[in-house]
C-alpha cells in the first residue's frame, strides 16, 4: 500500500511539472508577450523597456524556472489588467468555485447513484428506462443552454430563484444543478453496471442464503462492492467540474475563478491565466491522486498488498 | 446444383444468418441506434444543401424586420423562425449553423482520432517505455482543463472555424488514447496475432492488417463520442464569446447573442439550443447503439 | 412414526426462456428425517443446484416454482412470506455453495461474514459471536482461528475460503445443511478432506444434510438416501443401500457402471459410458426422458411412466424386475 502510495505520489508530482511547464509555455505562443503587454499603441522602445522590465528577454528556460520558483511559493506575479498579486486575486474566488464543485459533485452523486442502484434492481423496468433516458438526454444537453432555460423558467417565469450572483444560499441552487447534472449520466451508468455485475455475484447469494435482509443485501454487501469505481469516477469528474465552472459561472453570474478566468482570457491577463490553468490542474492531480487512494483503502486487495 | 433445403431445421442452424446479415438485423432492430442515424442523415443532407434550403442569406441583416417572432409566436412566413436583433433571418442561420457544428465535429475528431489511436496503438502495441510514455502524456492531457485551454489558446491565437477546429482536435486526444490502448493490449494476445507474427508479417502490417480492424468498432464509438463532445465544445467557447466569432452562424453564438434579449424573447436562446441538443443526442444515439451492436457479448 | 423435517412433493420450477418455458424440474418428491443425509445425483443441468435453491428460497424472480407440498418443520416454504423464509434462511436451514473463491464477499473480513448470520438471528453479543466463530473455525480444522477473524478473503486459499463457508453456515446450528457440489473447485486431496469434514459435523450436531454431488464414491459412503436425478426428473430415490445394491432405473446403472468398483470392477476392462445427450427440456416433455438414451427403450416409453415402488426405493421404469436383471446381463 505505501510503495502504491509512493509511486502514485511520484507520477502526481511530475505530471504537476509538466502542466506547470505547459502553461507557462502557452505565453510563448501568442508570439512576442512584451508586444502584447505593452498595447497595440506602443512603440519600439516602449516594447524593449516592457520586455526588459518583465525579463522576457532571457532564454525561456530561464524564464519558466524563475517562475516555477515562484510558483512553487504560491507567487504568480501580478496581474496585468487588475494590478493585484494573481495569487490573492485566486484565492479570493476560489471559495465560491469550490462551494460550487463541491455542491455539484454532492448532487450528481446524490441523484446518480441511488437512480443506478435502483436502475440495476430492476433492469429493464420503467426506472432503468427512465434513468438511461436521462442520462442520454443529459449527455446531450449544452450546459449553458441548460442553464439559460433554469434562468428563463425559475427566476423570469416562477420568479422562485435568483437569476444570478452568489450571496445567498438560494443563488448556488441552479448552479449546481447545471454543473452537477453534466457529471450524472457516468455516474448513474458505472453505478448501474456495477451494481448489475455485483448482484449476480456469488457472494450476494451467499448473503441471501444467511437470511439477510434485502436492504442489507444491496446497500451493505452490494453497494460497498460497487462503488468502489465511482469512487474514482466522482474525482475525475470533481476535476473536470471545476474546469466547467467558467461556464456555469460566467451564466449565473458567480464571480469564482471560473469567471475570473473568463475575464482574464478576455482581457489577455497572461499571468493570471497561466496561474489558473495550473491551479485547476493542480486541483484535479490533488482529487485523482487521492481518490485512488482512498480507491486502494476501501478495496482490502489492495490496501493488505 | 440444388438449394440447400432451408426447410431442415438442421441444415438451417448450420447454413444460419450470416454474421452480417445478424448485424444488419440487430442495426435494424436497435431503435436508438436508427433514431440516431435517422436525425444525423437528415441533418448532414441539411448542411450539404444549405444554400439550396436556406430561404434567406444568413448573413443579410435587414434594420426594418429585427427581433420578428417565430410563426408559432404570431410571426409570418416570411420568416417562419423569426430574425435576430439584426433582422437576419433565424432558420437560414439555424441551417447554416449545422454546417459549423458538423464540420467542427467531424474534423475535430478527425484530427484528435488519428494522434490519439496512433498513441493509444503504439502503447498498447509496443508497451514497456512506450507505453509509459503514452500513459503519462494521457495524464498530462487530463489534468489540462480543456475549456479553459481551449479558451485561452483560441483567445491567444484569434477566434475563428479554423483555429477552434485545430485546437479542440489537439485537445481531444485523450479518450481515443485510453480505449484505443486499451482495445490494443486485449488483441495483441490473441493467436491470429502471433500467427501473423509468426510468419514473419512487419510490424506495421501486423498493426494495419491485424490489430486496426479488430479495434476498429471501438474506434468508431469513441469517434461519435468524441464528435458530439467537439460540437458541444464548441458552442461553449462560442457561447462565451471567445469561439467561432460573428457574423459566422454557429449555434453556441446565436444562444449567446440571444441570451441578452431573453428576458422578453426566450425563443432566441430556446430554438439553437434545441437544435443543438438534438444533433448531439442524435450523434450520442448513434455511438450507443453501435457500442450496442457490435459488443462481443451480442456475437452469439 | 417421526414426522419428516423436510418434506417435498411434485416440486415443479418451469424458466420462461425465448423459445418457450423450460421444465427444468419435474416433479420432484423426497423426505428427509433429522440427521439422515441425502445425496442427490445427477449430471450437470439436471437440476440439481436449482432444485436446492428453490429449498431456500433463492431462485431468480424468472423461475416459476409450483409443488404440492414442501414443508420444512411445519413450516409451508410455498407460502411462507419472504420475511419468514429469511428467518429460515441462515438459522435453521443454511447452505454451503460450490464456488468457496467467489462466495465470501471481499470487501469483509472473515470475522465480520462469519458473524453476521449469528447476530442476525440471534440476540447475542459481538464478543460472544467472534467466540462461537472462533470455535467454528477450530472445529473445521482452522489453525489460529482468532487471527483469521480480521483477514480478508482474498488472503485464504480456496481451501481455507471453504471451510470458512462451512463454519458460517453452522454458525446458527441449522437442523438442514444444503451443500451444492462443496468440492468441485477444489484440489482432489482437500475435497477428500473437506467431505469428511461436512459428515463428521453434521453427524456430531445431528443435521439432516443434502449433498449435492456426482461423485458416486462419495455418496456410496456418506448418504443414507440417494436421489438420482436425470433431466429434471427424480429417476431413482431411496434408502442408499437399496440403490447401490439393487439399481432399477436404466440411467442409475448406467451411472454406476461409470466409476470403478474395487472387486468388481477387472483390470484392463473399459468404464462404461452413457451415449447421447440430455434433450432439451423446452415446451411439452412427455414419457420418459431418458429414452433416448437408454438401451431398452421401447415404444410405451413415450407414454407417462408410472412410479414403481418397493418399500422405500422407488423409480420411475417401465421394464418388470425379472427382465430388468436378465438384460442387465447381457449388455453388462
Amino acid at each position: 500500500m505505501l510503495v502504491f502510495i509512493l509511486k502514485r505520489l511520484g507520477l502526481a508530482v511530475l505530471v504537476a511539472f509538466t502542466v506547470s511547464f505547459i502553461s507557462f509555455s502557452l505565453l510563448f505562443m501568442a508570439g512576442d508577450p512584451a508586444a502584447a503587454l505593452a498595447g497595440e499603441t506602443a512603440s519600439g522602445e516602449d516594447i524593449e523597456a516592457v520586455r526588459k522590465l518583465y525579463g522576457f528577454d532571457r532564454p525561456m528556460l530561464v524564464q519558466y524556472g524563475d517562475w516555477l520558483i515562484s510558483a512553487l511559493q504560491f507567487n504568480f506575479g501580478e496581474s496585468y489588467y487588475f494590478r493585484l498579486p494573481v495569487s490573492s486575486l485566486i484565492v479570493d474566488r476560489l471559495g465560491v468555485t469550490m462551494t460550487l464543485g463541491v455542491c455539484g459533485i454532492s448532487f450528481a452523486l446524490l441523484t446518480a447513484v441511488p437512480l443506478g442502484v435502483a436502475a440495476a434492481i430492476r433492469p429493464n423496468s420503467i426506472i432503468d428506462r427512465a434513468a438511461l433516458f436521462l442520462s442520454v438526454a443529459g449527455q446531450a444537453m449544452p450546459s449553458f443552454w441548460f442553464g439559460l432555460i433554469l434562468i428563463v423558467i425559475f427566476a423570469i417565469q416562477l420568479g422562485w430563484l435568483p437569476p444570478s450572483g452568489a450571496s445567498t444560499p438560494a443563488h448556488f441552487i441552479m448552479p449546481t444543478i447545471v454543473l452537477g447534472y453534466y457529471a450524472m449520466p457516468a455516474i448513474m451508468r458505472l453505478t448501474r453496471a456495477g451494481m448489475l455485475d455485483v448482484l449476480s455475484s456469488d457472494y450476494i447469494r451467499t448473503a441471501r442464503a444467511k437470511g439477510a435482509p434485502e436492504g442489507r443485501v444491496l446497500f451493505r454487501h452490494a453497494l460497498r462492492n460497487a462503488i468502489i469505481p465511482v469512487v474514482s469516477l466522482a474525482a475525475v469528474q470533481m476535476g473536470f467540474m471545476l474546469g466547467g465552472s467558467i461556464v456555469v459561472e460566467s451564466i449565473f453570474a458567480l464571480h469564482g475563478a471560473g469567471f475570473l478566468a473568463w475575464e482574464s482570457i478576455a482581457r489577455n491577463d497572461l499571468p493570471t491565466v497561466q496561474a489558473l490553468i495550473l491551479v485547476f490542474s493542480m486541483f484535479y492531480i490533488v482529487f485523482t491522486f487521492l481518490a485512488d487512494v482512498l480507491n486502494a483503502w476501501l478495496d482490502p486487495r489492495m490496501r493488505s498488498s | 446444383m440444388t438449394q440447400p433445403d432451408t426447410q431442415d431445421p438442421i441444415l438451417a442452424e448450420i447454413t444460419g444468418p450470416t454474421p452480417g446479415q445478424m448485424l444488419r438485423k440487430r442495426v435494424v432492430g436497435h431503435q436508438g441506434l436508427m433514431i440516431g442515424v435517422v436525425v444525423l442523415v437528415i441533418l448532414t443532407l441539411i448542411a450539404i444543401f444549405a444554400p439550396l434550403l436556406a430561404p434567406h442569406d444568413p448573413y443579410a441583416q435587414s434594420l426594418m424586420t429585427r427581433m420578428e417572432p417565430p410563426v408559432f409566436l404570431g410571426g409570418d412566413w416570411e420568416h417562419p423562425l423569426g430574425t435576430d436583433h439584426l433582422g437576419r433571418d433565424y432558420l437560414s442561420r439555424l441551417i447554416y449553423g449545422a454546417r459549423v457544428s458538423l464540420m467542427i465535429g467531424v474534423i475535430a475528431a478527425l484530427i484528435s482520432g488519428v494522434i490519439g489511436t496512433a498513441m493509444g496503438v503504439a502503447a498498447g502495441y509496443f508497451g514497456g517505455r512506450v507505453d509509459m510514455v503514452v500513459t503519462f502524456l494521457i495524464n498530462v492531457r487530463l489534468a489540462m482543463p480543456v475549456v479553459l485551454v481551449a479558451l485561452a489558446v483560441v483567445a491567444i491565437l484569434g477566434g475563428s472555424l479554423q483555429v477552434v477546429i485545430v485546437v479542440l482536435g489537439l485537445l481531444l486526444w485523450d479518450r481515443f488514447a485510453v480505449v484505443m490502448r486499451a482495445s490494443t493490449l486485449q488483441v495483441r494476445g490473441r493467436e491470429y496475432v502471433a500467427a501473423a507474427r509468426a510468419i514473419g508479417a512487419s510490424t506495421p502490417r501486423v498493426i494495419l492488417s491485424e490489430i486496426m480492424p479488430n479495434i476498429a468498432n471501438n474506434l468508431i464509438v469513441v469517434v461519435t463520442l468524441e464528435m458530439a463532445h467537439a460540437i458541444l465544445l464548441e458552442a461553449a467557447l462560442s457561447f462565451l464569446g471567445l469561439g467561432v466569432q460573428p457574423p459566422t452562424p454557429s449555434w453556441g453564438l446565436m444562444v449567446s447573442e440571444g441570451k441578452n434579449m431573453m428576458l422578453f424573447e426566450p425563443w432566441m436562446v430556446l430554438i439553437p439550443g434545441a437544435v443543438l441538443f438534438i444533433l448531439v443526442l442524435a450523434i450520442n444515439l448513434m455511438g450507443d447503439g453501435l457500442r450496442d451492436v457490435t459488443a462481443p457479448e451480442n456475437r452469439s | 412414526m417421526e414426522t419428516p423435517l423436510l418434506s417435498v412433493r411434485n416440486l415443479t420450477l418451469d424458466i420462461p426462456v425465448g423459445g418457450g418455458i423450460l421444465h427444468a424440474v419435474r416433479g420432484i418428491d423426497f423426505d428427509l428425517m433429522r440427521g439422515e443425509t441425502l445425496c442427490i445425483v445427477g449430471e450437470s443441468g439436471s437440476g440439481k443446484s436449482l432444485t436446492s435453491l428453490a429449498l431456500m428460497g433463492l431462485l431468480g424472480k424468472t423461475i416459476r416454482r409450483s409443488a404440492d407440498r414442501m414443508d420444512f418443520d411445519g413450516t409451508d416454504i410455498l407460502t411462507a412470506k419472504p420475511r419468514a423464509m429469511r428467518a429460515l434462511r441462515g438459522d435453521r436451514m443454511a447452505m454451503i455453495f460450490q464456488e468457496p473463491m467467489t462466495s465470501l464477499n471481499p470487501a469483509y473480513t472473515i470475522g465480520d461474514q462469519l458473524t453476521e448470520a449469528l447476530l442476525l438471528h440471534k440476540s447475542v453479543g459481538r464478543e460472544a459471536a467472534r467466540d462461537r466463530a472462533v470455535e467454528l473455525l477450530e472445529k473445521v480444522g482452522i489453525t489460529a482461528a482468532r487471527s483469521r477473524l480480521g483477514q480478508y478473503p482474498h488472503q485464504l486459499s480456496g481451501g481455507l475460503r471453504q471451510r470458512v463457508m462451512i463454519a458460517m453456515a453452522l454458525m446458527c446450528e441449522p437442523e438442514l445443511i444444503i451443500a451444492d457440489e462443496p468440492t468441485t473447485a477444489l484440489d482432489v486431496t482437500i475435497q477428500a478432506q473437506i467431505l469428511r469434514l461436512l459428515y463428521d459435523l453434521g453427524r456430531e450436531m445431528n443435521m439432516a444434510m443434502i449433498l449435492i454431488t456426482h461423485d458416486l464414491g462419495v455418496v456410496a459412503r456418506v448418504a443414507d438416501k440417494v436421489a438420482v436425478m436425470y433431466a429434471g426428473e427424480l429417476v431413482e430415490t431411496g434408502p442408499a443401500t437399496d440403490v447401490f445394491n439393487t439399481p432399477s432405473h436404466p440411467y442409475t446403472r448406467g451411472l454406476l457402471r461409470c466409476i470403478p468398483q474395487p472387486g468388481k470392477t477387472e483390470r484392463g476392462s473399459t468404464l462404461g459410458t452413457i451415449p447421447g445427450i440430455v434433450p432439451s427440456l423446452i415446451g411439452d416433455v412427455q414419457g420418459c426422458a431418458f429414452r433416448t438414451r437408454c438401451p431398452f427403450a421401447q415404444a410405451e416409453c413415450k407414454a407417462d411412466i408410472p412410479r414403481r415402488e418397493e418399500g422405500t426405493h422407488m423409480f420411475r421404469c417401465i421394464h418388470p424386475d425379472g427382465k430388468r436383471h436378465a438384460e442387465e446381463e447381457v449388455t453388462a
